[in-house]
């Protein structure tokens, strides 16, 4: 049994092996947060007044947020305290390159994708996916902008938004999660720098997938990202994140922000493959993951569909939600979370079911491994108004070794009697029997722990792209072991 | 030449002392049994020859075609040709039946320095194979023994070993808990695997699946020790007179 448990210690203090830093001038704002700090990044990305005055409602919110009740601390997480005047709230790579060129990128830059495994030249060639890469916080490459703008669709950096189409942020932007909805968003609705930007028209059905690289560079600089997605009537979209972070020794904050709005018949599918650096092996460095993710049904019959695959993060603090306002609107969560060493997370979702006929599904995978702590929080909640809703929730902890931990809090409020309400939830290990089973017949303690977990998050891969559905195997092998066959 | 070499073999479980100094010589192309009562360790004679960890072994040595089979893991063993059929078959959610199956052939094949195989190349190979042994098609794509009845958990065993083509099968109990057509449908698959440089050890309580693999030698286990080794017609004789004779002759055996 002895050296069974020590292959499964081994697998679970594999290093991160992303980790690198890229060389890179900087232009940053001093550190510190203030009236005076938001203006400056306001005025430095060339703003309308309406951003200005939307950052600074939401910079004195949060100072009265700071002042009577601080972070949010329900969460199952052991946060170490973070100053925020001690963090430099915007870094841009000094050579501003142009968006439609790809040769005129910090070759740098480039390298660091390829570093990556997401070679920008190689995808663009491989078509199907348009990208945006975020670079810290400016967009640096935009591809495929032609093709969409072609059928009409807007894919491009949140900056860029602001500027070329002032009037669908102004109806949008905080309709989904206001300046004041929390701590975290509050902050980000100050100090935000970039993100992405989304709408997609009435009727169209995006051609391909929309996709954005993220990637923390700067050292001590929180990253603040705001992604806005619309789709208009009748309309489909599929947008991809990832993301992977380089080795640093302080806890970097990342506080961003989705809104997803659904008008009639439209669908939305956002799908994250999350890789953030998640410290080392006691638990030092390492991203502080703190995002608001919500989506808004608006319209009948309109769809979202959240798919996450978490593997990094020092702290995840994350609840992927849907509002299902429409009559028939349906809301999906599926998410894999996996805690290796010192991780924490706490994550799950958010069902509030108004229309009628609403139905939301809720499959949650956590994996726990080392001294990793993995919390699934989840409500679903029936209004009056949402007659004939349902919800289905599923909820599995799978534990590798025996010094981490599995929690689940479901939180169901139902106010409407003809709701239907399913929820189902395990927590198993990995026998010595399973990694018996598959050692005989020849696959090494890496492969088989790997085979095993990836089959425990089948159902949720199965709701990835395909070509995400593979970077997500590679991530989970990488997180735990080797590789994955 | 002996395939597998067996010396004054010694394992524990959790302290206890099961196997107290087996003792055995299977040569390529040999079909042995080990038959014993309940507890008398043939189990564990299986899950030590196949590097099972919880198992200690706490002295003896064995040889793997002269190669120190102690010495190597689960997984090393596997791959210098040793399968283990299990008694119980584990179950894997999620890993399709089919895609486990390609995935050990090929790290099998790379061990051997051959060319690992692709979907195309590995499903015709896995069909064939599932049609001799009767099995339903469905049962390709269904996780790992999942919902597999007894008898289709036992066949998958045999398909595997097929597919794998070790050089030295365990079969640990694999006729326990199967019909007759079943039992006669895992035999046909084993006896359709003998060749001269593949040899089987056949662990068995019973004399039934005797009937249908033909063996060459019967050892007979009792209180980790093999206490007496025949031809098959031994196996006959536990029949009719049970393991207690056995005991009885090896103790009269030891006081003459």
């Amino acid at each position: 049994m002895s050296s069974s448990v020590d292959t499964i210690r081994g697998l679970a203090e594999q290093d991160y092996k992303w980790g690198f830093i890229t060389d890179i001038a900087e232009d940053r704002v001093p550190k510190g947060l203030n009236e005076d700090i938001v203006r400056l990044i306001s005025a430095r990305k060339g703003e309308p007044e309406f951003m200005l005055e939307w950052r600074l409602n939401a910079l004195r919110h949060w100072f009265t947020m700071k002042r009577e009740e601080g972070e949010p601390k329900w969460a199952n997480l052991t946060i170490a305290p973070i100053d925020y005047q001690n963090i430099s709230y915007y870094s841009a790579p000094k050579k501003k390159p142009q968006l439609d060129n790809l040769d005129q990128v910090d070759p740098e830059i480039l390298r660091t994708y390829e570093k990556l495994g997401i070679p920008l030249l190689e995808q663009q060639r491989l078509a199907g996916v348009a990208v945006d890469a975020v670079f810290d916080s400016v967009s640096v490459a935009t591809t495929f902008k032609g093709k969409l703008a072609e059928m009409g669709v807007i894919f491009c950096s949140f900056s860029e938004a602001v500027q070329k189409h002032p009037e669908l942020i102004k109806k949008y932007l905080g309709s989904v999660v206001p300046q004041t909805d929390n701590f975290y968003a509050a902050l980000n609705a100050a100090v935000f720098t970039d993100g992405s930007f989304v709408y997609v028209p009435k009727g169209v059905r995006c051609p391909m997938e929309l996709s954005t690289y993220f990637r923390i560079n700067a050292a001590e600089t929180g990253q603040f990202e705001r992604t806005l997605i619309i789709a208009d009537e009748g309309s489909y979209v599929s947008y991809l994140e990832g993301c992977t972070a380089p080795i640093r020794d302080e806890n970097q904050l990342h506080a961003a922000v989705v809104e997803l709005i659904a008008l009639d018949n439209a669908q939305i599918k956002y799908s994250t493959v999350q890789n953030w650096y998640p410290g080392d092996k006691e638990g030092r460095g390492g991203i502080y993951n703190f995002v608001t993710k919500r989506g808004k049904c608006l319209g009948v019959n309109s769809k979202i569909s959240w798919t996450q695959v978490e593997t990094g993060s020092a702290i995840t603090w994350k609840y992927p939600s849907c509002i299902l306002q429409g009559d028939n609107s349906v809301g999906e969560f599926y998410s894999v979370a996996l805690t290796n060493n010192r991780q924490q997370a706490d994550t799950g979702t958010k069902m509030i079911h108004i229309g009628k006929n609403t139905r939301s599904t809720i499959v949650s995978k956590g994996i726990s491994a080392g001294y990793g702590q993995n919390t699934y929080r989840g409500q679903v909640k029936i209004l009056k108004s949402a007659t004939g809703a349902r919800n289905y929730t599923q909820c599995d902890s799978l534990l590798i070794g025996d010094r981490c931990g599995a929690h689940t809090f479901p939180y169901i409020e139902v106010r409407n009697a003809t709701a239907r309400m399913e929820h189902e939830a395990s927590t198993s290990k990995i026998g010595e029997n399973q990694l018996f089973y598959l050692r005989q017949r020849g696959l090494t303690a890496e492969d088989a722990v790997s085979m095993i977990v990836n089959g425990f998050c089948k159902t949720v891969f199965k709701e990835l792209p395909m070509e995400f559905a593979v970077e997500a195997q590679k991530l989970l092998g990488v997180s735990l072991e080797g590789s994955v066959g | 030449m002996a395939l597998l070499e067996i010396q004054d073999l010694h394992a524990s479980v959790d302290g206890h002392e099961i196997l107290k100094g087996v003792n055995l010589t299977v040569n390529a192309g040999e079909v042995h049994s080990i038959m014993g009562p309940n507890g008398s360790g043939k189990s564990t004679l299986a899950a030590v020859l196949a590097r099972r960890e919880t198992y200690e072994v706490t002295g003896g040595r064995v040889l793997l075609d002269g190669k120190d089979l102690l010495e190597m893991k689960p997984e090393d063993a596997a791959r210098e040709g040793v399968f283990l059929a299990f008694q119980y078959p584990v179950e894997i959610p999620g890993i399709g039946n089919a895609y486990f199956l390609r995935s050990a052939l090929n790290a099998i094949r790379k061990h051997r320095g051959e060319d690992e195989l692709d979907a195309m190349d590995f499903l015709p190979v896995y069909k064939e194979h599932m049609k001799l042994l009767e099995m339903d098609d469905k049962l390709m794509n269904r996780s790992v023994n999942e919902g597999f009845s007894g008898g289709e958990k036992k066949r998958n065993e045999i398909l595997q070993m097929a597919v794998l083509q070790p050089k030295l099968a365990i079969l640990d109990e694999t006729d326990s808990g199967l019909d007759i057509d079943a039992l006669r449908i895992v035999a046909q698959g084993v006896n359709a695997m003998r060749s001269p440089d593949r040899s089987f050890l056949v662990i068995t309580h019973y004399q039934r699946l005797l009937d249908y693999i033909a063996t060459d030698f019967v050892h007979v286990l009792v209180d980790g020790k093999i206490v007496r080794s025949g031809g098959p017609e031994l196996a006959l004789e536990l029949e009719d007179k049970g393991y207690g004779s056995a005991e009885a002759d090896a103790q009269a055996a030891l006081s003459a």
